[in-house]
């Protein structure tokens, strides 16, 4: 408001233009002029490739020009839902992957309100700082690691196991194909914990003192104040986070689950960002990953908007 | 007095439980780096605390790989100049969008946000890259990097929260759009433009896939696509000799170690950046995310 009053006062060294454009109408063409390139960046790489959507509908051969490509309405999508291909398996393998995450999704909550029960305050920080660099390295060299500890020929664990006789044959999680989504969740804990737990910690620092003063004058003792005003003030913040989560449960990700995959746990790893991967680039099967691509974005959409509006009902806020 | 007692034993477990899963997120870098400076035989026996004679000598192996100066180059530049780029074009399109004066401000910003829920997906995105020529070019790992929504929100949050006085006095003075930025708006907003240069750089640092998908000249391999394809030979290796059910000869085992203690040193390279980094750069990233959380 009093920037605008401001404006239109341009200072008089500043004439006006012969085009008898006032100051205030330069400076708005100089903002668009300004933010234009930044605009057109921004719909070459995240709204062009859109276009990229009618290849699900066309039996696209590469070089070809677009508008000469054979058109073939849902032959791809029919394809997918008929299941006489790995549909099933890699849906079954991204849900139970995504549920064990939801599923361990208080930890980092859990971590967060033990954290902030610590009352020496360099431990603390220096817990913090330590749990969170996890975070901050690629998945490749989280496998690197994984290998270095669990690899049967090379791993620190199975070396000291077999050293103390605990067990007599190497343990094999990075092949294994029974316990490698159980696995996965675990490095995913490792990775994330720590860094998920500062969102919390800030809300848990948030949460106004004279609560805990209140609850303690009720007699209130730890855990129960633990109950009653920390786990109340940190819920909003948790259940925004889960929503989110929700709304991508058919994308948990490339990278994590490609890196560790191999022929003997691919039958548990396959999930449908490195199912989209290897159909799509590495058989050059553009128009069935494309198809597939659509299917995930879609279902996340619709995930997204009924959060937000549940999120509206229930809480009166909007989450996007 | 019991009160106490109780108080104490809470603390000792509480404590207990955090140091021990501090100590599990911090020893497998401690264990990489002890194990890569010791004579690998001595590695391959097990080495757990501290590092038995010291030696270079699986450094100076990593030396002799030809590709690895390369590969290091490649990664430091993008991370280099792809921070920068970012920075500047997150930290800009920020500003412009917390100027009330922006004509369809509202749709501008909208159409910057949307793009974080919104994805075309894997195959349209490589075949539109393939389309604009950035198969196999440096400008790949650089440019569609360069607007990110959740930074922009960053920043615009961060300028919004700044005394408006400042940038009026400014241009009651005369001064356009980009003296404002640069002579006021970057100084100030230095702690959200140190967290989102933080950000984008630890990013750069660690992308690989777009390497993986669409880089084939080998001189545009980065440090992290090299180190996977080294862990992929040695897990193939690993597959072999499990299913073959032979025990490894002495022979065989040595060139095992080197192979073992190569990769461990490839990893520590890979990895020293961000361990030597992190610890300075902590508060920016806390800092950034609170902001990003009260917003998100």
């Amino acid at each position: 408001m009093t920037m605008e009053t401001l404006q239109t006062k341009t200072p008089p060294h500043l004439p006006a233009q012969a085009g008898g454009l006032t100051g205030k109408q330069k400076q708005k063409i100089k903002l668009l002029l300004m933010i234009s390139p930044f605009l057109v960046v921004t719909f070459v790489f995240y709204y062009l490739p859109l276009l990229g959507w009618s290849f699900a509908f066309m039996d696209y051969i590469p070089g070809v020009p677009i508008f000469e490509q054979q058109f073939v309405g849902l032959k791809y999508f029919r394809i997918i839902f008929s299941g006489g291909n790995d549909f099933l398996l890699v849906m079954k393998n991204t849900l139970s992957l995504s549920f064990l995450g939801l599923a361990t999704a208080p930890i980092p909550v859990i971590f967060a309100i033990m954290l902030s029960e610590v009352r020496h305050s360099k431990l603390s920080k220096t817990i913090q700082t330590l749990t969170s660099i996890p975070n901050f390295i690629s998945w490749i060299l989280v496998y690197a690691i994984a290998f270095a500890l669990f690899s049967s020929q090379e791993g620190m664990i199975n070396k000291i196991l077999l050293d103390w006789h605990v067990i007599d044959k190497p343990l094999e999680p990075l092949i294994s194909s029974t316990y490698a989504w159980y696995f996965q969740i675990l490095i995913g804990l490792w990775k994330g914990t720590g860094w998920g737990a500062i969102i919390y910690i800030a809300a848990i620092a948030g949460i106004d003192q004279e609560q805990y003063e209140a609850a303690e004058i009720d007699g209130a003792g730890r855990f129960r104040k633990i109950w009653h005003v920390t786990i109340p003030g940190i819920l909003p913040t948790f259940f925004v986070l889960l929503l989110l989560a929700i709304s991508n449960i058919l994308s948990n990700g490339f990278e994590q689950y490609y890196v560790f995959q191999n022929a003997m746990n691919s039958n548990k790893l396959e999930v449908f960002d490195t199912y989209i991967y290897r159909m799509g680039i590495a058989n050059a099967e553009y128009a069935f990953s494309t198809a597939m691509g659509i299917f995930k974005s879609v279902i996340s959409i619709i995930l997204l908007l009924s959060a937000n509006s549940l999120s509206k009902a229930v809480r009166k806020e909007s989450i996007i | 007095m019991r009160i106490k007692q109780r108080d104490f034993l809470f603390q000792f477990i509480n404590s207990g439980i955090l140091i021990v899963f501090a100590f599990s997120c911090i020893y497998p870098f401690y264990y990489l780096i002890i194990n890569s400076l010791s004579n690998p035989a001595d590695a391959a026996n097990g080495i757990y605390l501290f590092p038995k004679n010291i030696t270079l000598v699986s450094y100076e192996h990593l030396a002799q790989i030809p590709s690895i100066y390369q590969s290091v180059f490649i990664s430091l530049s993008r991370t280099v100049v792809g921070t920068v780029l970012t920075v500047f074009s997150c930290a800009f399109v920020g500003f412009l969008v917390s100027k009330k004066t922006m004509p369809g401000r509202k749709w501008i910003y909208r159409s910057i946000i949307f793009t974080m829920f919104f994805n075309s997906g894997l195959i349209p995105w490589y075949m539109l890259m393939k389309e604009l020529h950035l198969k196999n070019s440096f400008l790949l790992y650089v440019l569609p990097s360069m607007i990110s929504a959740f930074y922009i929100i960053l920043v615009k949050t961060y300028i919004e929260s700044l005394p408006a006085a400042l940038e009026e006095s400014a241009e009651m003075d005369g001064a356009g759009l980009t003296t404002v930025f640069f002579k006021i708006i970057m100084p100030l907003s230095m702690p959200i433009i140190a967290c989102v240069a933080v950000f984008s750089a630890v990013n750069q640092w660690n992308s690989w896939a777009d390497n993986y998908y669409l880089v084939s000249d080998s001189n545009l391999n980065t440090l992290q696509y090299l180190l996977y394809t080294n862990l992929q030979t040695n897990m193939a290796n690993m597959m072999n000799a499990t299913s073959g059910g032979s025990s490894v000869t002495s022979m065989a085992s040595s060139v095992q170690v080197t192979a073992a203690s190569i990769k461990q040193s490839m990893t520590v390279v890979t990895v020293l950046p961000i361990l030597l980094v992190y610890p300075l750069m902590q508060r920016y990233f806390v800092r950034g995310l609170m902001l990003g959380a009260i917003k998100g």
